[in-house]
């Protein structure tokens, strides 16, 4: 899969080129996956929750007590998920046939991978100076906008999120070195 | 008569230059996010709801809640201008909404839904005014079992009616709850769930939950669709507007019945969107010319706009008066309430009167200033729709990030919404609901709290939730709408039998 982001500059994408249908992995296949993983959490907690007493003390249930059955109830779902997801022919109501195609599937990465690159850039330059970085080149690499079109557009947009949340409202955001220097 | 007095000294609240301005820039910011494509009503909500952190509950909820009435309004231009329903909800206004647009009514079918959007939320407003406090004074009555039960009544009601598939539901709620029970354990004080982490000792919360799983998820999915924005542009003079109301008293049973349809409905969980189509599949029955529906037809507007905000509404009034959410918007603003520092429930009544009526005012007229003000902008909004979704959605993310950051000033929250986010693109991917998993997270412990209280109090006999008439009925309902499925098939069948001569 890892192929997928070389093959075109991912702002060809969005301009409107042909699309890539081929599908990465089809619904049923998520389907299975995602079932085991919830069977595997719901016997996680349910095991952790027995630890913690899932029986009844002689002042009522155990903290592990609603949890535990809870985990019961999640385990008995996900694997009747897993059954009718291996066994059915069709899909499920609200569920495509394909679960993403290979030019979908490029354009939730270029949404995703910077998210994530701008989630640790906070931790290191404070969210002001990340999410200026994020806006500005993300309209300027994913969206193919004028550089000073998307460095202004971002820095307005910071500027005002800066004002709004740190002097108008009061609410604290994770700061780095640049705010330490103009003394905030 | 005494909802009314409170209710002027709620417009009393409302009417202070702060308040007010609080409110049209909710309207303003919940059209602009109901616009947007692929936000809509509870992620715009998610979204904003950090900017209110610092103000007053009574502010807070006002700005709020308009920005809930702007995204209802808002989700409408795209559904009939650009065929793109924001919520699934506005699905059935598309049939007609859009043909309409195609054939160059595009004003006539905005006005239409606006108007009837406002006659809706009217009506289930008149409802609470006067409903929503004798179902508060009516609830102090209820103890844990009976409060336990109307939990019960409220889940059991989202996998009996729910469209998904039943197990996906069932998983979606327990989810919720295992996620909700995670931390300190509010009975005993002891830790569950954690596994030595210092981080999960604070729990899983609700909102950093909410925005991971509607912001987060949504951006996802809009950059996954790609959305061909090709659209017709509308501006609604006064006389369409005009020639609109002039025609309302027509079709007075249609608005009468979609709105007693969406206040039904509103008030029982996970009925907006059921609301929606049901009012619309009503009119087509009762109309004389079922086949001029779907191809531009002004009823397919009004009945299934009015059905879907009334339910909107409506769905309110469990929130204020029990402390349960009908929807999923309405369990977020309850998340807000508690992070005001509110205790939501029938006390709210008695203990926040400035807050509750201050509310239900400002649902009057929000309504009316956004009606006014949404047939004035539609042009400027939908020029908002041809901004390029590259700038629009790395401020999304922004915002989001603020969200759940703000919430319990936590780094570690950041990386729990993105999680979030993927789980719920994912989920929305593979047709599993995300409103249990929202309503599950948000009632958990209150839930848990209510059963333990009551176990407690029984001795452990689940035969106390039979105990007397009121829990009793209660509890049977629960059970009822949970095998719904089920018992609709009998009773079809049973009627059958009637029906056909021996």
């Amino acid at each position: 899969m890892m192929d997928i982001e070389n093959e075109t500059p991912p702002a060809a994408v969005l301009g409107g080129a042909v699309e890539d249908d081929r599908p990465v992995v089809r619904s049923r296949s998520v389907d299975l996956v995602v079932s085991t993983i919830l069977l595997a959490f719901a016997v996680l907690m349910g095991w952790d929750n027995w630890r913690t007493g899932a029986s009844w003390a002689s002042d009522g249930p155990e903290a592990g007590y609603f949890p535990f059955y809870l985990s019961v109830l999640l385990g008995g779902a996900s694997l009747v998920a897993f059954f009718s997801a291996a066994t059915r022919r069709g899909t499920d109501p609200g569920e495509p046939e394909v679960f993403v195609t290979r030019d979908q599937f490029r354009r939730v990465l270029q949404v995703l991978v910077p998210t994530l690159l701008y989630v640790l850039l906070i931790q290191v330059l404070g969210l002001y100076l990340a999410s200026f970085i994020l806006v500005a080149g993300f309209m300027r690499v994913v969206g193919r906008i004028a550089w000073w079109k998307s460095l202004l557009t971002s820095f307005i947009f910071a500027g005002g999120m800066f004002l709004v949340f740190e002097v108008a409202f009061n609410v604290i955001m994770p700061k780095g070195p640049l705010e330490a220097a103009f003394g905030y | 008569m005494e909802a009314l007095g409170y209710l002027l000294q709620g417009f009393g609240v409302l009417f202070t230059f702060h308040n007010l301005t609080l409110m049209m820039l909710g309207l303003v910011l919940g059209i602009f996010v109901g616009v947007l494509p692929g936000l809509g009503g509870p992620n715009g909500v998610a979204i904003l709801l950090p900017l209110t952190f610092a103000m007053d509950p009574t502010s807070a909820i006002v700005m709020l809640s308009c920005i809930y009435w702007g995204a209802l309004f808002g989700g409408a231009i795209t559904s009939i201008l650009f065929n793109i329903p924001g919520e699934a909800w506005s699905v059935a206004t598309t049939f007609d909404g859009y043909p309409m647009a195609q054939q160059g009514r595009a004003a006539e079918a905005l006005t239409a839904a606006f108007t009837s959007s406002f006659i809706g939320s009217l009506v289930a407003v008149l409802l609470i005014t006067f409903l929503a406090p004798r179902v508060a004074d009516f609830a102090l009555r209820f103890g844990p079992p009976e409060f336990f039960a109307v939990y019960l009544l409220t889940f059991c009601s989202f996998v009996g009616l729910g469209r998904e598939a039943k197990h996906k539901i069932v998983i979606s709620l327990s989810l919720g709850f295992l996620l909700a029970g995670i931390g300190m354990d509010t009975v005993s004080g002891q830790l569950r769930m954690t596994f030595g982490s210092s981080e999960l000792l604070r729990g899983v919360n609700f909102l950093v939950a909410v925005i991971g799983l509607f912001g987060i998820s949504e951006i996802l999915l809009t950059m996954e669709e790609r959305l061909a924005l090709r659209g017709h542009t509308a501006s609604i003079s006064l006389r369409v507007v005009w020639e609109v109301w002039k025609s309302l008293p027509r079709y007075w049973a249609t608005l009468l019945r979609s709105s007693a349809i969406g206040c039904w409905l509103g008030i029982t969980p996970g009925g907006a969107i059921a609301a929606s189509f049901m009012g619309y599949n009503m009119a087509r029955r009762f109309a004389r010319d079922k086949e001029s529906f779907g191809k531009g037809r002004i009823e397919g507007v009004f009945a299934p706009e009015t059905a879907a905000h009334a339910a909107g509404t409506a769905a309110l009034l469990p929130m204020l008066a029990l402390g349960i959410p009908g929807s999923g918007t309405a369990a977020i603003l309850l998340g807000g309430l508690m992070v005001w520092g509110l205790n939501p429930g029938p006390l709210l009544f008695i203990e926040q009167k400035d807050f509750v009526w201050g509310l239900i005012a400002s649902m009057y007229l929000g309504n009316i200033v956004g009606l006014i003000l949404v047939l004035a902008t539609v042009p400027v909004f939908a020029a908002v729709l041809r901004v390029p979704f590259a700038a629009i959605a790395p401020m999304i993310v922004v915002s989001c990030a603020i969200g759940a950051f703000a919430i319990q000033n936590a780094m570690f929250d950041i990386w729990m919404m993105l999680a979030f986010g993927i789980i719920g693109y994912v989920f929305k991917k593979l047709g599993y609901p995300l409103a249990p998993l929202t309503l599950a997270l948000v009632l958990g412990s209150r839930a848990e709290d209510a059963f333990r209280l009551t176990m407690i109090g029984s001795g452990g006999h689940l035969g106390v939730f039979w105990s007397n008439p009121l829990v009793g009925t209660i509890t049977t309902l629960a059970l009822v709408l949970l095998f719904w499925p089920l018992v609709g098939r009998l009773l079809e069948g049973a009627s059958r039998l009637v029906a056909r001569p021996a």
